[in-house]
């Protein structure tokens, strides 16, 4: 058997898993990053618009910090979000966007003087002061209160995994392409590693180290049709659920995006709409306005989706051939500012519809895009169950967008989450509970254990078909846990997955050999998928309320009475056919912000019975520290003291242009 | 619509029984199809053990790139019905195969880079809490401009250098090299660039074929950079 030992190993070469191995390999810590595909290939590049970051450069930025983009996350959270972790990201957005400006990322720039911008289909004069020339610019997007969204034309993602992958091979950290992860090895209380499938020769190698970080993206590949790459499909997220030990949380808040393209699913950026683009129906009526009359096209993603679907069910929608969609009209912005600054949402366009969209309107409609669950962590990235394990990016829940994320929070959680989670992960390897005897006892056994179950598939007589099965679990999540959803359609789901669980063990592969095998990945990769479905539909079918993108028809009011609560899932069992579902209440009494109206349709809230008590608190704290003129630093310091938590290094105030 | 007749390259060089062929498969062509929809479907019904790379099926990432009927592009946006009904499709050659459709772009892409540094040799690392560098809004376009490059291996393959010299950088390289030359965040001057890139492996081995200006699907500006970083090598030394 062939052990690979590291200090660090890192599971996922996306932003958020190399941000975490620079960290660690400059403390000093061999660090080996796992990837399935070239990293650069990572759905990280896929990232259009850009990442939020509160550096209030541009005119329509000004008075921006990190107050307003705490605000704006918990809001757009629906109040679901671990507060000091937002607070610990909003302090850090602007460090990660002037690191990576450092490192080579080519971060639109202001230019001084006068600039036409299309605001609410009307054109626009901004005038951006001399002090900003040059300084990094930022678009509008969805859901917040400022310009705040940083850019690289509309290629934001890419550019930005390009300049930390080449930081990654510069400081020399080793990265093992086409490898999968196909199980952690643990003795129940200490993580020591993973069993790792070689995609090209199907051998496994026992990877041990004394911290194993989880950083594989998303789920979105259980739905039928999302903007996620096909890689994304929750294997990260699923070893962590089979150790019986680790858990997951919130994995019924997912995502769904307002304008993907119909009928490929193929996302087009936000930035869309934030630089001016707009919704029209099948008259070629702008409707939002009348759906939201304040942000319209740009409330929240989970707001505007819904307002779409809505607007469909009213029988205003185009009917094709793929279903019904609407318009996502970027005319208005010329041709000029879309080939500068929306160039690949052009290039997908001209591909995938043979249109220009400079001239023609795109066809859109809602589509998976985020999963806002993942491995449930502390604010340091560690599994509170297992000890050695961690995890970072869109595969964990640590948790920052509770239960809808903002557009440009992602993309700028991945490389806040690396520089954090690196630090931390080395603070625990140095430390003494970080040491650690590795077991090749221990590695042999797992390794002799996923031996077995791929043996057993490529030996089994199993008539079921893998292929059958995942695309029926991929209908079942997009027609009973989709966008909108009811008690009755998720029991059936829950009941159908189930069944597809139990059908996925009897699954046979036609080719019956070890080696790359296309068809064997599929098979033992579809139960590990199903118990990620299953447990998104019985998420969604228990939690009797609707919160950010978890929208229940028949429960439609957000109860915080009695639903201020994360939901935690784990398999201890191996023999059970579903995963074990608990809570985990949020604590009114030491949020910054309590509670609020999110401000979008209207009104429906139960309230939690701390929030009136933290209410009046928060009010009567803040304006006595007023009184005494201190400064928001300081205030802020009293309401919800979170700077200890830093690593000492990114503890320092923010400078900005226009803030003494 | 039609029924696609496609003619696939079939080999895996680890399995020492298999020997390189071509195997056809018919698919009965839809509305919108590419060839990301296509070799899904072959998968499923014909060939489950076919092998090929696709990650963001948006022409985003770089992966998929393949021969499709002689001429390197990437599968995941070629819709069939810009394609004859008769469709050939192989590895990328200069690639170390994988298996059928399979190449690995990583591996070669990674060598590259370490060959020829392709990250920001920076003066001093950034300090975060400060106000950022300024850069000229022009500049930080033209920049971004190369980097568009997804490494997707088209222009490699296209190259005639390529073919006889197994070390060329490739316009991929040049490209890159050009790219961190305009930076002005990276330290380097033209006689370190001349050190990795100013021989016969690098610009100097370029025939000014130009295959590669011709197939990137990103459609960089090769064929202007390469010229350029030339004229500055040779004036540099």
């Amino acid at each position: 058997m062939k052990l690979i030992h590291t200090d660090v190993l890192v599971i996922g070469g996306g932003l958020a898993g190399l941000r975490t191995a620079v960290g660690t390999k400059r403390r000093g810590l061999d660090t080996i990053v796992l990837s399935l595909v070239p990293p650069k290939r990572s759905h990280s590049v896929a990232a259009q618009g850009g990442m939020q970051a509160s550096l209030g450069n541009c005119v329509k930025g000004d008075g921006d910090n990190e107050d307003v983009h705490f605000l704006d996350t918990v809001k757009g959270s629906d109040w679901g979000c671990d507060q000091i972790v937002a607070r610990m990201f909003a302090h850090l957005a602007p460090k990660a966007v002037r690191e990576l400006s450092g490192w080579g990322v080519p971060w639109s720039r202001v230019h001084r003087g006068v600039r036409e911008v299309v605001i609410n289909s009307k054109k626009e004069t901004l005038v951006e002061i001399d002090a900003a020339h040059g300084l990094i610019s930022a678009r509008d997007f969805g859901g917040t209160k400022k310009w705040r969204t940083c850019y690289t034309s509309d290629g934001t993602g890419h550019a930005m995994l390009y300049t930390v992958s080449d930081r990654a091979i510069a400081e020399g950290i080793p990265v093992h392409e086409r490898k999968e992860a196909i199980a952690l090895i643990h003795d129940g209380a200490r993580c020591q590693g993973a069993v790792v499938r070689d995609l090209i020769t199907g051998e496994l190698i026992a990877y041990t180290a004394q911290a194993t970080v989880i950083a594989t993206g998303g789920y979105g590949r259980i739905y039928g049709v999302s903007t996620n790459a096909i890689i994304n499909d929750g294997m990260g997220l699923a070893i962590a659920l089979e150790t019986g030990v680790a858990k997951l949380a919130n994995l019924e808040a997912v995502q769904f995006h307002p304008t993907a393209i119909v009928p490929a699913g193929i996302l087009v950026t936000e930035g869309c709409r934030g630089d001016g683009g707009l919704l029209r129906d099948a008259d070629g009526y702008r409707f939002m306005p009348d759906y939201e009359p304040e942000k319209k096209e740009l409330a929240s993603r989970d707001v505007v989706s819904r307002r779409m679907a809505e607007h469909m069910r009213k029988g205003k929608g185009i009917k094709g051939r793929f279903g019904e969609h609407l318009w996502l009209d970027i005319t208005v912005l010329g041709r000029a500012h879309i080939e500068k600054n929306l160039r690949e949402v052009k290039e997908i366009c001209e591909a995938f519809l043979g249109i220009d969209p400079a001239e023609h309107w795109i066809p859109v409609r809602p589509t998976q895009h985020y999963s806002m669950g993942g491995v449930r962590t502390n604010y340091r990235g560690a599994s509170p169950w297992l000890q050695g394990l961690f995890s970072c990016g869109e595969a964990a829940c640590w948790d920052m967008h509770g239960f809808n994320r903002l557009g440009g929070n992602s993309v700028a959680e991945t490389v806040v989450a690396g520089m954090l989670i690196g630090e931390y992960v080395a603070d625990f390897c140095n430390s003494p509970e970080g040491k650690l005897d590795v077991s090749n006892a221990l590695a042999t056994e797992f390794v002799t254990r996923e031996q077995t179950k791929l043996q057993r598939i490529v030996d089994s007589n199993g008539t079921e078909n893998p292929v059958t099965i995942r695309k029926r679990m991929e209908q079942v999540m997009m027609e009973k846990v989709g966008l909108f959803r009811n008690g009755t359609d998720l029991e059936a789901a829950v009941e159908e997955l189930t069944e597809l669980l139990r059908r996925s063990y009897r699954v046979g592969v036609r080719r019956r050999h070890l080696a790359a095998n296309p068809e064997l990945v599929f098979a033992y990769r579809l139960p590990r998928m199903l118990k990620i479905a299953l447990g998104v539909a019985m998420g969604a079918l228990q939690r009797t309320e609707s919160r950010g993108a978890h929208a229940r028809e028949d429960f439609p009011e957000r109860n915080d009475r009695d639903w201020l609560k994360r939901t935690l899932f784990s398999w201890s069992d191996t023999t059970a056919e579903q995963p074990t579902l608990e809570y985990e209440a949020l604590d009114v009494q030491t949020m910054e912000i309590p509670p609020d109206f999110r401000g979008y349709g209207i009104d429906l809230r139960i309230e939690h019975p701390d929030t009136a008590t933290r209410k009046t608190q928060i009010t009567e704290m803040t304006a006595t520290l007023q009184q005494d003129n201190k400064n928001r630093h300081a205030i802020q310091e009293q309401l919800m003291p979170f700077k200890h938590l830093l690593p000492e290094c990114y503890r320092g105030n923010n400078k900005r242009l226009r803030e003494v | 619509m039609r029924t696609l007749n496609f003619n696939i390259f079939r080999h895996s060089p680890r399995d020492p029984a298999s020997v390189p062929r071509m195997e056809r498969y018919a698919v009965e062509e839809s509305q919108g199809m590419t060839l990301f929809m296509a070799l899904n479907l072959i998968a499923e019904d014909q060939a489950p053990d076919l092998a090929f790379d696709f990650v963001c099926r948006a022409g985003i990432c770089g992966s998929c790139a393949m021969l499709i009927n002689g001429r390197p592009g990437l599968a995941c946006r070629t819709l069939t019905e810009h394609l004859p009904s008769q469709i050939t499709l192989m590895p990328l050659p200069t690639f170390e195969l994988i298996a059928d459709l399979s190449v690995n772009t990583g591996k070669w892409m990674r060598a590259m880079s370490e060959r020829l540094q392709t990250w920001v040799h920076l003066q001093d690392e950034p300090n975060p809490d400060r106000i950022e560098a300024r850069m000229e809004p022009e500049l930080a376009e033209q920049i971004y401009e190369l980097d568009r490059c997804v490494e997707c291996g088209c222009c490699v393959t296209a190259c005639g250098t390529a073919r006889m010299r197994e070390d060329f950088v490739g316009a991929v390289g040049i490209n890159k090299i050009a790219r961190f030359r305009l930076d002005p965040r990276d330290m380097r001057k033209d006689a370190d660039y001349y050190e990795v890139i100013g021989d016969d492996d690098g610009v100097f081995g370029c025939m000014t074929l130009l295959g590669c200006h011709d197939v990137c699907p990103k459609n960089l500006p090769l064929q202007t950079q390469i010229a350029f970083i030339r004229r500055k090598m040779a004036l540099g030394k």
